[in-house]
């Protein structure tokens, strides 16, 4: 893309707070995702990464501060956000068939008997070549791998076109190559429709091919930087609470790496 | 101690026609079209112990409107339903709801036993609510069951797909803006009504054969929502005609033949599932995940 992005930002908060059950679960969080970014949403376990998106979606109201999504106050049934929920794929089985999920997607909150119109049908059948799952889309989602369920659960999330993708865990469970697969999605999802990508991981690694920036929960606060500052070893050390180093190949890539060496 | 005999009735037809048997058709098919319906549902959503739990809620409902000599349709409906709405009302996570599900099941069950006692009700009036008795069903329950299963069918019609969506794929539904915490509730009502006709047909006890057990049977056919409410109420209408017509030829309660028929299907269907499976292993399934 050329010239400056005129979009409002995908997500911008200002001194927001979230409390959860009387505990504040983080504080102080004032950032601004620009529109068409791909954000790592990373720190370590309870800190706060699901109730993240949770504000975004509507779901949950901040204490104190502002949210904003897409230039608006986030709703609850905002249908330009796109949602993979964590665990997504372990909570569906033998029930619906694939292509009847990405459906829902489309058209699930409609109420009446009226069944998918053929541009509907068009859509989903779209969408579902996207992500490359055209060829399974009629078998059961239990029948699946994880990696094809991911991209059937993605299917879902942009097949109403989302302008904002919030992905929680998409890469938790899956091998190497289906990891791989799955980020190369999302950098095509990115570069071809322009989408606001934000992924809540646990390793950097795989994802760090397409990070545009990462927002990162430390010390009961999100922080916002651009993803060549976050991957430092001082601050990743810091954020696992284990050493972590960085190392930069001669053609460029970026890795984290465990730093612990045995003392012997 | 003697056995009674099982008997061919040779006039098996005749009694099909009889007025208590033409009763127990038209109830039985209004049950298995709500009960057949709601299936799907109570599988996707986990609600199977819930609707098992239900039935025996039923239980105190009934006996508790024998003591004070109020219809046994509308004390089943009332605890039912209040059942219900209690069950859904507790924690959403399905481990919270089976604790407190099964809590509430054994309550019910001890105040069932209490108000058949207080109301020295015989062991044949206990004993039809158990195990379910569709030969004596009235002319005034059917109106009602009538009316019920309307109520149920056409409830479907309006909700059927943000319902299908909330129960599988809860989290993604409510982000979407799916009233899905509602939708549950109307299920809960629905099925209370479908549980509170059921009874009648096969009693708390069996229950299950009619309101899961044909929808599980139809989910291993197909995964396709609308195709299963079809095979699911066709296979739940077979079982209760089958099963009547099995009680006129040998005189035995109609519940054993519903159930028997119901299962049998499920069977049939498991083992034709079962060998296809093993004729085609998974292709698609990659060598990196078993799954």
């Amino acid at each position: 893309m050329t010239g400056v992005d005129e979009r409002p930002p995908a997500l911008a908060m200002t001194d927001v707070s979230v409390v959860r059950g009387g505990r504040t679960v983080w504080s102080q969080g004032t950032f601004s995702v620009r529109a068409g970014a791909v954000v790592g949403v990373i720190g370590p376990n309870g800190a706060g990464k699901t109730t993240l998106f949770q504000l975004a979606l509507g779901l949950l109201p901040a204490a104190t501060g502002r949210v904003e999504v897409l230039g608006a106050a986030p709703r609850r049934g905002n249908r330009r956000i796109g949602y993979v929920p964590q665990n997504y794929t372990a909570a569906l089985g033998h029930a619906i068939r694939c292509r009847d999920l990405v459906t829902l997607g489309l058209i699930g909150g409609r109420f009446g008997l009226r069944p998918a119109s053929a541009a509907e049908r068009a859509r989903v059948d779209d969408a579902l070549r996207r992500v490359g799952a055209l060829e399974f889309a009629d078998r059961r989602m239990s029948e699946l791998s994880g990696g094809q369920q991911q991209r059937v659960a993605i299917a879902q999330a942009i097949v109403d076109d989302a302008e904002l993708l919030l992905l929680d865990e998409p890469l938790a469970n899956l091998d190497l190559r289906n990891q791989q697969e799955i980020v190369r999605l999302l950098g095509e999802l990115h570069r071809d429709r322009d989408v606001t990508v934000m992924v809540v991981a646990h390793d950097l690694n795989p994802l760090l091919p397409v990070l545009t920036e990462a927002i990162y929960l430390l010390d009961g606060h999100p922080h916002h930087d651009q993803i060549s500052d976050v991957v430092q070893e001082e601050l990743l050390t810091h954020l696992y609470g284990t050493p972590v180093g960085v190392v930069r190949t001669a053609q460029g890539d970026l890795f984290t790496r465990a730093a612990w060496r045995d003392p012997r | 101690m003697t056995v009674a005999a099982v008997q061919f009735q040779s006039n098996w037809l005749q009694i099909l026609q009889s007025p208590f048997m033409v009763h127990a058709l038209i109830g039985g098919s209004l049950v298995a079209v709500a009960a057949g319906l709601l299936g799907y549902f109570v599988i996707t959503r986990q609600n199977a112990f819930a609707a098992h739990a239900l039935a025996h809620i039923g239980f105190p409902g009934a006996t508790g409107a024998i003591l004070i000599g109020a219809p046994v349709t509308l004390g089943l409906a009332v605890f039912c339903i209040g059942g219900g709405l209690l069950i859904g009302l507790f924690g959403r996570r399905v481990a919270d709801r089976e604790m407190a599900t099964g809590t509430i099941l054994a309550l019910a069950t001890a105040l069932g036993v209490l108000f058949a006692s207080l109301a020295s009700a015989n062991a044949s009036t206990t004993t039809s609510v158990l195990f379910g008795n569709l030969l004596a069903i009235s002319q005034d329950q059917l109106v009602v069951y009538g009316a019920f299963t309307l109520a149920v069918v056409l409830t479907l019609a309006v909700l059927a797909r943000p319902l299908v969506f909330a129960s599988v794929d809860p989290a993604v539904a409510e982000a979407r803006g799916v009233p899905v915490r509602a939708l549950g509730l109307a299920f809960v009502v629905l099925l209370a009504l479908t549980i509170t006709m059921a009874v009648q047909v096969v009693g708390t006890l069996l229950l299950f054969a009619l309101v899961v057990t044909p929808a599980a049977t139809a989910l291993r056919i197909t995964a396709r929502p609308l195709r299963v409410a079809v095979i699911s109420v066709a296979l739940a209408l077979g079982a209760v005609w089958g099963g009547l017509v099995l009680a006129a030829m040998v005189d035995l309660p109609p519940s054993f033949f519903i159930v028997s028929l119901a299962v049998t299907a499920w069977v049939v269907v498991l083992a034709i599932g079962g060998r296809r499976r093993r004729q085609s292993p998974e292709p698609l399934v990659d060598a990196h995940h078993p799954h």
